[in-house]
Formats: structure tokens, C-alpha cells, sequence
């Protein structure tokens, strides 16, 4: 039950009832098209609906058929190696990059702040089409389309806004004084980097790069365009799956994807506590 | 580190005040050159740490973005290809049929294109202006070998199109090196016979009408986040944190959730054998063979557009509403406002900062959205994007692709301009 002021009158009460009958009412919007897809890729049927049997909790009503379809077929199978392949070179990339720019744009010397940081957001700002489409032609120019080098490339670019600004958001309370202290003590600026600034910035840099990841993870668009044959990744697949041949192996596939989202979320939300904690703001 | 410490000069010349004396550092530089020295190389080690990310973005992001702005106009095959006619047509006045010399140009650019084969993309780019012309091309440096002069009557010959003004005026206009004919596509003009920019055919126009319908499904996306966004935000900002970062997973969890699952999920819901519908059968809300045709159509894409930019509009209403303390609408009410007017005149002003920059961010998102349209869409629910993709992939209209692609880019740069100006691009935040 609410604890009520005084002065608020029955209308308002009841008023406070109906909101939250809303705001549950606006998250089962939300939420319930994901979840609604982890039961149905059970489903024993090829059908996108709940069969009579999985209403009565049959057992029979229920199977792992669409699981093993996913995991007996080759072409699922390469799709898995290429996300990995691509997200993971593409991440190490944008985090590096990213990193090392994100420490620049903070420094309080930096000329041109904010024309270059807008400059290195607008891949982010860029519709996806447009910079697909315009990748392609680029990319073919140089020969790019139909490799792993384009399509990182291309991810990479993507990944690094995320990076400049979860790791530029982490820099606004560094204290700089702590640089000045290792070098006074003698580190070697490599050494400064490695043991003093990471470490504090460690948590703006990883969820950065998990921004990075699931960026070129779930992308399909530059895929669509710079990829070739032998770069097929899980999101191409799951979009000609959609497109063509609708079965509920993507049902399948959709709810180990709602797995690994479930992972990073969990990761970043420990990560923003830890940066809380270190920052001295107590979380609530 | 630079030496900056001031030391002042030994001689006793600072008490005689002599004005030229100044400040230096412990190895006699004055001060000022050593500050501007150690400002310098602060500033090179800032940019030097930019530098690779910079070179980088510019290189795999901006150049292409330039090449294809470059695209929409670029005209150089056909000027290339038809480089003899497009001199000789120079001097012609568009009257009548150009003279002898004009018809040998072109038929000594004919017999050079087929040879090359380079003909076929100078055909398909002419057709695009005026339909039938491919043939023409095609067929005149198919047999042009096999005929002598007099090239007026040998071109006249072959096909009868080359006895028409019309073809030399239109070869005469799309000679050139730049063309702008893509972009008048886009908007759906083009050049009349003579010359003068008209308005296409009734049943060719549809790319106004497509971002007209662009821009107005972005418009209703970003209201109706608004209209579910804006109770969240206010429910997550008021709560005690320990409810509120619960009920925060269920607006990340779609935020980090796959776009085309949750794609893949609307259609689960929505489609005619679907959930929701099965649903409302099984309620006996509507018969069976009363199913609501709910995916494949505008309203496919709007329900899934808006709960797929709805944590968009949400972020960034929580993180302004979570700085807006609660005594102003305490003071409201105890100076004797009522709840609706203290929220509306006190509440809400204090939040547009949030609303305008989750709107924007959202607006900018789903003018250029592709993949939900394209696949919940059917017909009626394609977005410009879509028309994009399909000149890139299929109809092979590259320049046009990249025309209407360059537009849409404009559209989403002022608005990127003024989300700088609003937000600050510095400001921006993530989850």
C-alpha cells in the first residue's frame, strides 16, 4: 500500500492506482515480445503459436527439436564462428582505438573538442543504410567487399562511438593528479597507463567495448552490403531466415540471443556499481 | 612535465621596477614561452591520442560517405563513352537534327563503345531518363559496324529514334560530366523535351510521397514513445532506486535485446495465426475468420518501430527527470495548485530538456530505419530506407540510390546540428 499525504483527495488516490495499472500495462509492451518467444521456440510444432498442448503443459506439447536443428546445421554453425570472428576483431579494434582517442578528447588541452568529437560520434548518427550503402561502393573500390577485413572495418567503425563515450564519460572525475604522482615516482608513461589510468578507467573501457560487441553482433544492414558468401553471420542468417523460409529454428536462435543480452546486461549493470563505488556515490 | 617554476631574476632589478624585466624559469626561458611550450606539447599529446581514431574514422567512414555524395552526381561513363557526340552536340542549337558531323561523332563513340562494351552502362543510365532508349543504344552499337556513311541517314536507318530532336536534346543534357538528374528523380521532376525541369508522371511519383510517409510515421514513432516513455521515465525517477533498478532491467533487456529478434518477435505477435491474435479469438473478441490483419502493413511497423526505439526516448527522460528535485512540486502544491496544473506548469517545463533530446534521438533513428520496415512492413509500411536498399540491390540504380541516400542524409544532419546545440554531443550518455 502507497503511504498518502494528507491533502491528497480519493481522486488522486485512485489516480495513483491507475498509473501504475498504465506503467505496468506500458512495460508488458515492453518486455512481453521477448519473452514470448523463449516458451514458443520449445514448441514441438512448426508453428509460431502456443498448440493446445503447450497450453495444457503436455509434455509432448514441448520439445528441443529447433535446438537441434540450430546445432546440427552447418550453415548455423558458420554463421556462430563468423558473429565471433568479426564482433571479437572488431571489438579489440574500437576499444583500442576508441580508448586511446577518449583519453585526447578528455585532456583539458585538446584543440578542436567538439568538431572532432562530433566527427568520430557520426558513425552512430549516420543512418545504417546510408553507411552501408556507402561502404559498398567504397569497399569495392578497393576490394574489400566479400572479406573479413571490410566487414571489420566496417564494425569497427560502428563500435567506436560507444567506446568514446561510455570511456569519456568515465574520464570526467578522473583526478589527474594521480598521473602526475606516478610520474613523479618514476613510472615510465607506459607504466602510468597500465597501472594507474586503466585500472580506474577499466570500467568505462569494458562497457565500451560490450557496447562495441553486441554492435557488430546484432548488426545486418553493412553486412548485408559489404559481406560476401564466406561472411554469413548469425543476424544475415536470422534476416533471410525471416525473409524467406520462416522456421522456428529462429525461435531457437532468438532465445540463446535474449541469453547472451541477458549476460551483458547483468555484466554492465555490476560494472556501473563498481564505477559508482570507486567514484564514492553509494548506490541506493 | 615542463619546468614552469617561476623563479625571479637574482639582481635586485625587480625592485627598481624596470618593466622589461621578465619572469623565467629555472634554465632562464621567460615564463610565457615555457607555458606556451608545455601548452603546445599538451595539445599535440591530446590531438597525437585522437590522431589514430580520427585518420581512422576518415578513411573507412567518411571518404565512402563523400564517394557516395559524389555518386548522386557523378555522370563520367556516359561523358566518357560519349565523349565525341557530347563535343560536337556543343555547338548545336537544339533546333531541327543536328548536322552530318554530329551523327559521325556518334557513330565513331558507338563503335568505340561496343568494342569496350562499356555501351551497356551508358544504355541502362539513358534509359533511366527517357525509356526505350537502352534499346537504342544497344541496337545502334549492336549494327553500326555494319553500315557506311553518310552516318545521318545510316543512323536514321537503324533506329528511327536518331531522327528525332528529342533524342539529341536528351543526349545533349546528359552528356556532361555531373549530372543532376538523379536528384530530380528523387523529388520526382525531370527535365521536359526542352530543357525545362517538370513534375514526373503521375503514376512515376513516389519518392516524395515516400518521405513525406517517412516523416510522418517517424513523427507518430517518436509521439507515441513520448506518450509511453514519459509515464516510465516519471515512474523510474520517483521510485526508492532499490524498485527502480529492477523495474530499469525491463526497459534495458529490449534495449540490449537483438533488433531482429525483437523483430522476429512482432511478427510472432502480430502475424494472422499469431499470439495476439489467437488471443483475442480465444476471448471471443473477434471469430476466427475475423483475424486482424495486423503485420505486413503500416501497422506492423509502427508497433514494432515503437517498441523497439521506445528505451531510446527513455534514458534520456529518466536521466533529466532523475535531476529534477521533488520540492518544486511540493512547493506547487502548498502555494494551492492543483495536481494537473502543478505537474503541467511546474513539472513538465523542467523535463523538455529530456523530452527534446529523447525525441530527436528517436526521430533521427526511425528516419532512417531499415530492417523492421523491410521485414514487418509489407507494402504499405516501407520507408525510404527500403527504397534505398532496393535501388542498391535490385533495380542496380545506384546513382539514384545515392541521391535519395544523400538527401536523407541532410535531413538527418540538421537534426544531428541541432541535437548538438540541445544536448551537447559530449553529453550524451549510454544505458
Amino acid at each position: 500500500m502507497a503511504k498518502f499525504a494528507p491533502y491528497q483527495g480519493t481522486l488522486e488516490r485512485s489516480w495513483h492506482y491507475a498509473y501504475r495499472l498504465i506503467c505496468a500495462a506500458i512495460f508488458l509492451f515492453l518486455i512481453t515480445p521477448i519473452l514470448i518467444i523463449i516458451p514458443l521456440s520449445f514448441n514441438a510444432q512448426p508453428y509460431f503459436t502456443f498448440t493446445p498442448d503447450m497450453l495444457s503443459f503436455n509434455a509432448d506439447g514441448y520439445s528441443l527439436r529447433w535446438y537441434q536443428d540450430f546445432f546440427t546445421s552447418s550453415t548455423w554453425m558458420n554463421s556462430i564462428k563468423n558473429s565471433f570472428i568479426i564482433a571479437i576483431a572488431s571489438t579489440i579494434l574500437a576499444t583500442t582505438l576508441g580508448t586511446l582517442a577518449a583519453l585526447g578528447l578528455s585532456r583539458a588541452h585538446m584543440p578542436a573538442r567538439l568538431l572532432i568529437m562530433s566527427i568520430l560520434i557520426s558513425p552512430m548518427i549516420v543512418p545504417l543504410i546510408i553507411s552501408g550503402a556507402a561502404m559498398f561502393f567504397f569497399y569495392s573500390s578497393v576490394n574489400l567487399t566479400g572479406t573479413y577485413t571490410g566487414v571489420i572495418l566496417a564494425h569497427t567503425a560502428l563500435g567506436t562511438p560507444f567506446v568514446v563515450i561510455t570511456v569519456t564519460a568515465t574520464l570526467v572525475g578522473f583526478d589527474y593528479r594521480l598521473v602526475r604522482a606516478a610520474q613523479s615516482l618514476g613510472a615510465t608513461p607506459q607504466t602510468t597507463f597500465f597501472k594507474v589510468i586503466l585500472p580506474l578507467i577499466a570500467p568505462g573501457v569494458i562497457s565500451g567495448a560490450l557496447f562495441a560487441f553486441i554492435t557488430s553482433f546484432d548488426e545486418v544492414v553493412i553486412v548485408l552490403f559489404v559481406a560476401g558468401s564466406g561472411q554469413r553471420t548469425i543476424p544475415l542468417e536470422m534476416w533471410s531466415g525471416i525473409r524467406e523460409q520462416i522456421s522456428p529454428t529462429i525461435l531457437a536462435v532468438a532465445t540463446m540471443l535474449i541469453s547472451i543480452s541477458i549476460v551483458l546486461l547483468v555484466t554492465l549493470e555490476m560494472l556501473r556499481r563498481r564505477n559508482e563505488r570507486i567514484r564514492g556515490v553509494t548506490p541506493g | 612535465m615542463a619546468q614552469a617554476e617561476a623563479t625571479l631574476p637574482a639582481s635586485g632589478s625587480a625592485s627598481t621596477g624596470a618593466p622589461s624585466t621578465a619572469l623565467t624559469t629555472a634554465d632562464g626561458t621567460p615564463l610565457k614561452v615555457s607555458i606556451r611550450r608545455a601548452m603546445r606539447r599538451n595539445k599535440l599529446l591530446a590531438f597525437g591520442l585522437t590522431l589514430p581514431l580520427l585518420l581512422f574514422i576518415t578513411f573507412s567512414f567518411l571518404m565512402p560517405i563523400f564517394e557516395m555524395t559524389f555518386n548522386s552526381v557523378d555522370n563520367r561513363p556516359v561523358a566518357n563513352t560519349l565523349h565525341r557526340s557530347a563535343a560536337a552536340l556543343q555547338s548545336w542549337d537544339g533546333q531541327g537534327l543536328p548536322s552530318e558531323a554530329v551523327y559521325a561523332a556518334m557513330a565513331e563513340d558507338l563503335k568505340q563503345a561496343a568494342e569496350e562494351r562499356s555501351i551497356g552502362r551508358v544504355a541502362t543510365r539513358l534509359n533511366y531518363q527517357e525509356s526505350g532508349m537502352r534499346s537504342v543504344m544497344m541496337g545502334s552499337a549492336r549494327m553500326i559496324e555494319r553500315h557506311e556513311p553518310p552516318w545521318k541517314e545510316a543512323l536514321i536507318d537503324i533506329n528511327a529514334a536518331w531522327g528525332e530532336g528529342s533524342t539529341w536534346r536528351l543526349i545533349k543534357r546528359e552528356s556532361g560530366a555531373i549530372t543532376f538528374s538523379y536528384y530530380l528523380n528523387a523529388v520526382d521532376m525531370t527535365y521536359a523535351d526542352d530543357g525545362s525541369i517538370v513534375a514526373q508522371p503521375e503514376w512515376r511519383q513516389i519518392y516524395v510521397k515516400l518521405f513525406w510517409r517517412t516523416a510522418w510515421m517517424s513523427i507518430l514513432i517518436t509521439a507515441l514513445c513520448l506518450v509511453l516513455g514519459f509515464p516510465i521515465a516519471y515512474l523510474l525517477a520517483n521510485l526508492p532506486s532499490r524498485h527502480a533498478n529492477l523495474l530499469m532491467i525491463l526497459v534495458l533487456l529490449p534495449f540490449w535485446t537483438s533488433l531482429l529478434v525483437r523483430t522476429s518477435s512482432w511478427i510472432v505477435m502480430l502475424q494472422n495465426e499469431g499470439v495476439l491474435n489467437d488471443l483475442m479469438v480465444w476471448i471471443g473478441v473477434i471469430s476466427d475468420d475475423g483475424r486482424i490483419q495486423m503485420v505486413y502493413n503500416r501497422i506492423g511497423t509502427l508497433v514494432a518501430m515503437t517498441q523497439i526505439l521506445l528505451p531510446f526516448m527513455i534514458l534520456p527522460l529518466y536521466s533529466v527527470m532523475k535531476g529534477i528535485s521533488p520540492s518544486y512540486m511540493r512547493a506547487a502544491r502548498s502555494l494551492g495548485a492543483n495536481p494537473l496544473v502543478a505537474f503541467w506548469r511546474v513539472y513538465v517545463p523542467q523535463t523538455l530538456a529530456g523530452v527534446g533530446a529523447g525525441g530527436i534521438l528517436v526521430f533521427i533513428l526511425a528516419i532512417g530505419y531499415y530492417i523492421t520496415p523491410a521485414l514487418v512492413g509489407g507494402q504499405s509500411g516501407q520507408l525510404i530506407s527500403n527504397y534505398i536498399a532496393y535501388h542498391m540491390q535490385q533495380s542496380l540504380n545506384w546513382g539514384l540510390a545515392a541521391s535519395i541516400g544523400t538527401i536523407l542524409l541532410a535531413g538527418v544532419m540538421v537534426l544531428y546540428l541541432i541535437y548538438n546545440r540541445l544536448v551537447g554531443i559530449d553529453k550524451m550518455k549510454l544505458g
